[in-house]
């Protein structure tokens, strides 16, 4: 990671910074995603909205099946059926991405919104060299290129993710899980998007090799100013790389705050449990047991969708649903406490 | 009496054979371990992938033929026991393994692994009876029959589907749970239960856990004794908070200070770890110390052979690491006790890509 390399769109880094304004990249207002069952839509994702800002990561946590690679899913307009988005609009850099058809669509994705998969590195093609991976990626999106220039840009980016320039006629399995991993955040820059989804990008590495994807995912957004949603269930590794944390629980957004305002200070009780059972290498400390289930999202109880767990439920809870309110500036949360 | 559990000099080789006589991978190299049968002990095997800590609780399991050394089960040598003997190990000896989601058969209600088991050792003579037996270990792990032992293995979540693991190792009454990364696939609101039951096992049943994982930070919450492999041999042992709080080898502490801190006020400890070009020296050197090609403290004398433990603390604490060679030495170098075949390329793993997945993953979640 010491390669010099001019990122192609300084200026995009620079004006943020300069400028200190938060130009608001992604705004996802109201979003639903059901998914229809025999007995009753599952709601995965209901009633969703949050902001992404120029530059910024926002890292999403919850339990699994939450609703957080649905999310992730839903931005990209990639669910499934029997899932769809049934409400709710996607604003990227204010256009609308739920009406789009799939042309339009694939001229968004890749060009303004890349995708880190889950278990990226599986996703590599095995019988094909990583550069010609990579010029497939781009000759797709952009046409047919001068050879020369094309390899000199796939040389530039493997720099900028720290990669060596011998990789380049080199086959995915000639390269080990954090190689192949940086190859996949090369893949998601190449063509400069405004925002990169990376869904459990370090789930499948060890801790070292981890903490080397994450200073690279942290250096790429210092040098190309570029926004991301950081998927993740790794508490500690959330409070390394995102600026901003968003927790979701049962298809629902139930706190929203810088990350360092959330670990001093979690409103939410969902949030709370969370970090309080986080098992730590400092202190050896009695273990936080928690009871009950997540309700069945096919019957949502009226309410607040954390009552069945909460420790601090009250009978206003079982009535009505919190909204997500700034309680503090910058910090929202969907929770009666603090009405 | 006799410890419950002994390793002795255990060595795994996979490969060889006629045709591959050139290409063998050391898997394990010389490990030793005990387990005291009084009070029952968490003993944590710690490692990256393919440090060889899947292929010791295969080895204890039975699963694959050790090349050389012994297990020893309460005095017996796990290799030359009578069918009988065979039997009762398997009793005695039980396994969680880490994916609780793969090991049910979707097909069966969940009361099917229950009945298995009651069938496979004849433990109760009459349905009544047996029934008692499953309502009883699920009790000590927090569940009730009538509410689980009808459904299909999709209708549970993977805390219950693991917890309902633990209570079938546990109707067999077993003094030894080889529990391989029981939680990394189970949510982390859950883990804490999990560990929690693995703790009460142990106290208040006298059940002793050979806990294996590649994260410490569990580790230090409920073990007693840790290991710590790198590429098949221990790195650094001892008693888990005393290696933990002041790690000695320049491994153990490079994957200390990489463990993400949940605080965002805190940034990773230590130095930027590693450049590309170390990456490939994960593949180590054909003799000499495994880590010698990562090492920043590494010395002329680490090439020559394999250092032995060195005693470099209380608690039993050893590390592997001519950096404290002025300290007794506590068990002598590998190399000394069974040395490799000439051809062997230390490697574990078989690709050099392999070498740093961890096992399948964690889609469980915060």
């Amino acid at each position: 990671m010491t390669t010099q390399i001019n990122p192609r769109t300084p200026a995009r880094a620079d004006t943020a910074a300069q400028s200190g304004s938060r130009e608001v990249v992604l705004d996802v207002r109201n979003l639903k995603v059901y998914y229809s069952t025999p007995t009753g839509d599952v709601r995965a994702v209901d009633d969703v909205s949050f902001k992404v800002y120029q530059g910024e990561i926002l890292g999403l946590v919850g339990e699994s099946g939450c609703g957080k690679t649905t999310t992730a899913m839903a931005i990209l307009r990639m669910v499934q059926p029997p899932g769809g988005i049934v409400g709710g609009q996607i604003l990227l850099d204010e256009t609308d991405l739920v009406p789009m058809n799939e042309k339009e669509l694939r001229d968004i994705r890749w060009n303004a919104l890349a995708l880190i998969p889950q278990g990226a590195m599986n996703s590599l093609n095995p019988i094909m060299r990583i550069s010609d991976q990579i010029k497939e990626a781009i000759e797709t999106h952009e046409g047919k290129q001068n050879g020369r220039q094309l390899k000199e840009r796939i040389l530039t980016l493997f720099g900028l993710v720290g990669l060596p320039s011998r990789i380049y006629d080199m086959y995915p399995h000639e390269l080990s899980g954090g190689m192949k991993q940086r190859v996949c955040i090369a893949m998601a820059i190449v063509l400069n998007p405004s925002l990169i989804i990376a869904d459990e990008p370090t789930s499948a590495l060890d801790v070292v090799v981890q903490r080397v994807v994450g200073q690279t995912l942290l250096d790429v957004k210092e040098r190309l100013g570029v926004s991301m949603i950081l998927i993740g269930h790794d508490m500690g590794l959330q409070a390394q790389l995102v600026d901003r944390l968003a927790v979701m629980y049962a298809g629902h957004m139930v706190e929203i705050s810088p990350v360092s305002t959330i670990f001093r200070d979690p409103l939410h009780p969902y949030t709370q449990l969370l970090i309080e059972s986080i098992p730590s290498i400092k202190e050896r400390k009695p273990l936080k047991l928690t009871e009950g289930l997540t309700h069945d999202l096919r019957n949502p109880p009226p309410g607040c969708i954390f009552q069945e767990r909460c420790p601090k439920v009250m009978d206003i809870c079982r009535s009505a649903k919190p909204p997500l309110d700034e309680i503090k500036p910058d910090h929202y949360v969907a929770c009666h406490l603090y009405d | 009496m006799a410890p419950l559990l002994e390793i002795k000099n255990a060595t795994k080789i996979y490969g060889g054979g006629f045709f591959h006589a050139k290409n063998v991978t050391v898997a394990l190299q010389d490990f030793d371990l005990t387990i005291d049968d009084r009070p029952a002990t968490i003993t944590t095997i710690a490692g990256e992938s393919g440090s060889g800590k899947t292929t010791l609780a295969n080895l204890v399991l039975g699963f694959t033929k050790i090349t050389s050394g012994q297990i020893v089960y309460k005095g017996v040598d796990v290799g030359t026991m009578n069918k009988q003997q065979i039997m009762e190990y398997r009793r005695e000896v039980q396994a969680v393994f880490q994916d609780p989601y793969a090991v049910y058969n979707p097909f069966y209600r969940v009361k099917h692994i229950f009945d298995m088991v009651l069938k496979n050792f004849k433990l109760a003579r009459t349905k009544d009876e047996g029934r008692a037996l499953i309502e009883d270990a699920l009790n000590v792990v927090g569940m009730r029959g009538e509410e689980v032992l009808e459904k299909y293995p999709h209708q549970l979540s993977g805390g219950q589907r693991q917890r309902m693991m633990v209570a079938r190792a546990y109707l067999l009454k077993p003094r030894l749970i080889v529990a391989d990364e029981p939680v990394s696939m189970v949510d982390a609101s859950l883990r804490a239960m999990i560990l929690d039951i693995m703790l009460r096992l142990r106290d208040e049943h006298n059940i002793s856990f050979l806990y294996i994982t590649h994260d410490l930070s569990t580790a230090y919450q409920i073990g007693n004794q840790i290991y710590m492999l790198y590429q098949g041999a221990v790195a650094e042992s001892g008693g888990t908070t005393e290696v933990i709080e002041n790690p000695k080898h320049p491994y153990v502490q490079l994957l200390i200070d990489s463990i993400p801190v949940p605080d965002p006020t805190i940034k990773w400890g230590g130095e930027d770890v590693l450049t590309l070009d170390d990456e490939q020296l994960r593949v180590s050197v054909s003799s000499g110390c495994r880590f010698y090609g990562r090492c920043k403290h590494r010395m002329d004398v680490c090439l020559v052979k394999h250092p032995p433990q060195f005693a470099v603390g209380p608690e039993h604490h050893v590390a592997a690491c001519y950096l404290y060679d002025s300290a007794p030495v506590a068990a002598p170098s590998p190399d000394d006790v069974s040395p490799l075949p000439a051809n062997a390329t230390v490697r574990t793993g078989n690709q050099l890509g392999d070498l740093y997945e961890k096992e399948p993953e964690d889609t469980g979640l915060v």
